[in-house]
This record gives structure tokens, C-alpha cells and sequence, in this order.
């Protein structure tokens, strides 16, 4: 095959391609009402949505821990139904909820997966070697899994999700009760395993870390899919921000800002609201002109959470499903 | 099916399970050679001695081969029902579920865990007999394929057990109520040709007895039913019990939403 015809097939190709999926628990719930979403060969995607939306329930589905009621569910070509085998040596699943074997010891945990995905004891070892190193484990290979923090038995399950060196890795809540430094370490790794060519699909509650390490954006809503589209076109929809300036000298009553609302939170901070039509030089610019002098700008909340709950918001207002 | 990689992924599981076995020795490998130590004593040594002989053998020798073999049923049940249902109740069973290794791997993987822990016990409780009896296999081939072959039934229904519990209680109710008395009127301790024929009968229905008694003729020689009868029991039970761990994985009966 001529490389032409390569580069076609993996543009053609997509790493997940879901049409029609539908859950129905047993109980009558129905998690999913019919989802489409397809993620492109190497993208960052993230899967957002509220608690219940259906995020874990679909991705169940694609790992084949949740039987589906109906629809597609395609993974680098490979259809679940009829080539799950081959489907499930594609992914790595790195889930919610611990699911460690706790008495296990680190090593071994590892290495077992990649036995589980058929690699042999010697290119086990090398992996296990080679992630665990690049998680921080090492160290720690010996010890059961018992005895490592929160944020070590999710690098741990990170660890374990590559060992078999997926293309696609799934990253359901990676990040959930980790502090700020461990987590900031996890976005630098994944933003390396993501420049390396993997595929990822995050879910995550932390939408900073979603409108920081993704390129794409879906967001699911009582099993509906409400938003799916490139991260900076979603984040173009916002019609209106808000800025929280802290000033370099205490005020008692907020500046007229022609074209701008002005408040005081409180004597050294001024929040301002702007919509999309203005800019940050006029702001500026008015505020020199009033001797008002700034010391920092801050989003006053961040921008996707910002659009999110507009959105699921605006769903439950309007009864609309918008997908 | 991916063949190489299901050995790998089936030798790995072994591996993890051989591991299990060992880092908690003190629950696997130690309460059955008491319990069975107990037994030789109160039954065949101080008990035994008033019994006298049995199909021609002293008690002691008679009992010895199902004290073996009761050891290698229980031991190779209880270690899939607890590994498996553990793998559940911690959701480390994803681990196996989300890789490409099929539902036979799995099946097998765990099995041959029970059925190695099954042997290690039951070798450790021969050595123990020994203290107590003389033993000599009369027919090797049937003492080892008997004994692999209980071990795989037992080890089979030890997975099924797995799959349907739910809670702890759940895995020990079937070795409790139904395990423990089909072993006990399994001809461990007896004869049935020391009952009258409708228990004879109805002791027939017992596919422990089949098993008892075809080890108990490897070792010693002597039956209370035909080999070949025992053989075809034992295959039917491994073959069905087997399908129908296949078919609970295949429906996610469990283990999947």
C-alpha cells in the first residue's frame, strides 16, 4: 500500500466512532438516548457532563464493562459486537473508582495487565519498568497497593491503563482528589502521551483541566449528546465574560465604564462584565483614563464551566434536547 | 480468537493465582493439612482401631484416599469462589474484562489456579497420610487424572458460585450446605456397600462418590462402582459445568451491567 493511501485511510479512520447508543438499565433507567460522537486519530477529547448524564455509562460501553441496548460503537475500525478482541487491544481504561487490587504489590499489578494483553514476561517487565518510572512508582514497585495515597493508586491505574501501550486511553475522573501539584504533573504526562500519538478521551469534573488540555469538546446531558464541537468554537459561543481586576489603590465606588458593567466586590477588587463585541484594550484604556491602576486580571470563573452550565441550564429551562 | 495471546494472558493468570496462594499460605495451604491431621487421628487412628477393616484394607488406608480427595475438591472450589468473587467485590475483575482475553482465558485461567492449589494441598495431605498409613499407588494413571480432573469439576463450580454471589455470605452457603454433606456421603468415610440398596441408590446420585472411589482405586485398588461409569460421570460433569461458566461470561452474568 502506497503511503498516499496511508495517510488517507488514518485521516478516514477514527480512533471512536459511536452511532445511535442506547442503555437501558434493568431498573427502566435510560443512560443513554441515542449518542453520536466520533473522535479523530490523536485528538484530546473531553466527554463532559453532569453527575447521572451518562458519561461512565458510555464509556462502560466502549471498554465492554456495560452491555449496550443498541446503536454502533467502533474503535480504530474495529466494531465491538463482532471484533471486540481486537477493539479492547486499542484502549486503555483508566476509571472512576479504584479499582486496584489492594493487596497486590505495585509490580505486580502492572506487569499482570500486560500479561492480560498478551505481551510476554520480558517486554512486561521493560513496560512496567518504563511507566512506573514515568509515574513517579518505582520506588514503590515492592509495596502493596494498599499502602499508596489517593494520588499514587490513580498514577498506579494510569501506570496499568498504558503498560500495553494503548491508542486510545480513556481517563474517566483522573484527576478526582488529587492535589493541585500531582495533578498539574498528570496534565504535563498526558499532554507527553498525547503528543506521542495516543488518543485521549477525558472525563473530568475539573473543567480548567478540560479547556486546558483538550482540542475537542462533547458535552452529554441526560443521555444526550447537548454540545459536541472543537474546544476553541465552543468557547467562542461565550457572549459575555467576566473579570475580576484587583486594583493598586483601594476604592469606595465602581468607575463609569461606557459599554462595560462595573462592580465592586469589594475595596481593592473590581469585576467587570464584557461582551464579546469589546475588547480588553477599551476596558484599559477607560480605566487610564479614570487614573485606575491594575494590578492582575482573572476570568472571574472559568470560561467552559461558564458555557457548561449555561448550557445544561438552558436544557432544563427550555426542555430542549439539543442534540 | 487470539491464540498466542491467550496462552500469555492465560499463563499470566495462573502466575497472579500461584501468587495469591502463596502470600496467603497461613488461609490456603495450612487450616486444610490441620484439619485433614485431625481427621487421621480421631477417625483413622483412634476411631479407626475399634472399626477394623473395610473392603479389606484397614480403616486408616480405607479413609485415606477420600481424606485426599476432599481436600483437593474443597481446596480447588474455594480458591476460584474466593479469588473470582474477590476480583469482583474489589472491581479488579475489570482488569481481566477490559483486556482482549477472552472469556475462556479467563475460565481457565482461574480453574487451573484452583486445580494447582487443589494438587498442592492434596499432595501435602498425602505426605501427612503417610505418618499415619502405608500408601501405594496401584494404578498412576488413574490416581492423577482423577484427581486433575475432580479438582477441574469442583474448581468450575467454584466459578459459577463466583459469578452469581453477591456478598461474602453468598460463597459460603453452596460449600456449606451442599459442598460439605455430598463430601461427607461421598464414601470418604465408608462403603456404600455398607448401606441398604435405596441408599446405595441414591448415593449413586453423588457425583462426589464417583470420584472417591475412582482415586480410592488408583491408590488402593478397590471400588464400590466401574471406573469407566466414574470417567464418563466426571467428563460430563467438566464439560457442562464449563459451557455454562462460558455462557454466564459470554451474557455478562455478574460481572457486566
Amino acid at each position: 500500500m502506497r503511503s498516499g493511501q496511508v495517510v488517507k485511510i488514518r485521516r478516514l479512520m477514527k480512533a471512536l466512532s459511536i452511532n445511535a447508543l442506547t442503555k437501558t438499565y434493568a431498573n427502566g433507567n435510560q443512560a443513554l438516548k441515542g449518542i453520536n460522537f466520533d473522535v479523530d486519530v490523536g485528538d484530546f477529547y473531553a466527554l463532559l457532563g453532569p453527575n447521572g448524564a451518562g458519561k461512565t455509562t458510555a464509556i462502560g460501553i466502549i471498554t465492554s464493562l456495560v452491555n449496550k441496548s443498541g446503536g454502533n460503537v467502533k474503535i480504530f475500525g474495529h466494531d465491538i459486537d463482532t471484533e471486540v478482541e481486537a477493539a479492547k487491544a486499542c484502549i486503555g481504561l483508566v476509571p472512576q473508582e479504584i479499582n486496584l487490587n489492594l493487596w497486590e504489590k505495585v509490580g505486580n499489578i502492572v506487569e499482570t495487565q500486560a500479561g492480560y494483553y498478551g505481551l510476554n514476561r520480558r517486554l512486561a517487565r521493560s513496560r512496567t519498568e518504563k511507566y512506573l518510572r514515568a509515574l513517579r512508582l518505582w520506588d514503590r514497585r515492592h509495596d502493596a497497593a494498599r499502602s499508596l495515597s489517593g494520588g499514587m493508586k490513580r498514577r498506579l491505574m494510569i501506570a496499568r491503563a498504558l503498560v500495553h501501550e494503548p491508542r486510545l486511553l480513556i481517563l474517566d475522573e483522573p484527576t478526582a482528589g488529587v492535589d493541585i501539584e500531582i495533578r498539574r504533573s498528570m496534565w504535563e504526562f498526558l499532554r507527553e502521551i498525547n503528543d506521542a500519538g495516543t488518543t485521549i478521551i477525558l472525563t473530568t469534573h475539573y473543567l480548567e483541566e478540560a479547556e486546558s488540555l483538550c482540542r475537542h469538546v462533547a458535552i452529554i446531558d441526560e443521555g444526550r449528546i447537548i454540545e459536541d464541537a472543537p474546544m476553541s468554537a465552543v468557547l467562542r459561543k461565550l457572549q459575555r465574560e467576566v473579570f475580576v481586576l484587583t486594583l493598586a489603590e483601594p476604592m469606595l465606588a465602581p468607575p463609569e465604564l461606557d459599554g462595560f458593567d462595573a462592580s465592586l466586590r469589594n475595596e481593592d477588587e473590581l469585576e467587570v462584565g464584557m461582551g464579546r463585541e469589546r475588547n480588553l484594550n477599551e476596558l484599559f484604556t477607560q480605566l487610564n483614563a479614570r487614573n485606575v491602576g491594575v494590578i492582575s486580571l482573572r476570568n472571574k470563573s472559568n470560561r467552559l464551566e461558564e458555557l457548561f452550565m449555561r448550557l445544561v441550564e438552558n436544557k432544563q429551562d427550555n426542555g430542549v434536547d439539543a442534540a | 480468537m487470539n491464540l498466542s495471546l491467550n496462552l500469555v494472558a492465560v499463563r499470566t493468570l495462573i502466575r497472579k493465582e500461584v501468587i495469591r496462594v502463596m502470600r496467603i499460605w497461613v488461609q490456603t495451604i495450612v487450616p486444610p493439612a490441620i484439619t485433614m491431621t485431625l481427621y487421621f487421628i480421631i477417625f483413622g487412628n483412634l476411631i479407626g482401631r475399634r472399626i477394623g477393616s473395610m473392603d479389606g484394607f484397614d480403616y486408616m488406608q480405607y479413609i485415606a484416599p477420600g481424606l485426599i480427595m476432599m481436600s483437593i475438591i474443597t481446596n480447588s472450589y474455594g480458591n476460584v469462589v474466593s479469588s473470582f468473587f474477590g476480583a469482583k467485590f474489589g472491581r479488579h475483575v475489570e482488569e481481566m474484562l477490559v483486556s482482549p482475553m477472552s472469556n475462556s482465558a479467563i475460565i481457565v485461567g482461574h480453574v487451573a489456579g484452583g486445580v494447582l492449589r487443589g494438587l498442592a494441598v492434596g499432595a501435602l495431605v498425602t505426605v501427612i497420610a503417610l505418618f499415619f498409613t502405608d500408601l501405594s499407588v496401584k494404578h498412576p494413571l488413574i490416581t492423577v487424572t482423577m484427581v486433575v480432573l475432580s479438582s477441574t469439576v469442583f474448581a468450575l463450580a467454584g466459578f459459577i458460585n463466583a459469578v452469581f454471589a453477591k456478598k461474602f455470605d453468598d460463597i459460603s452457603i453452596v460449600p456449606t450446605f451442599v459442598l460439605t454433606p455430598l463430601t461427607y456421603l461421598g464414601g470418604v468415610f465408608y462403603s456404600i456397600s455398607l448401606l441398604p440398596e435405596f441408599w446405595q441408590n441414591v448415593s449413586k446420585a453423588n457425583p462426589i462418590l464417583y470420584m472417591v472411589n475412582a482415586f480410592r482405586y488408583g491408590i488402593l485398588g478397590t471400588s464400590d462402582i466401574g471406573i469407566g461409569y466414574a470417567y464418563a460421570i466426571v467428563l460430563i460433569f467438566v464439560i457442562l459445568l464449563f459451557s455454562a461458566c462460558l455462557f454466564l461470561m459470554n451474557r455478562g452474568v455478574g460481572i457486566r451491567e
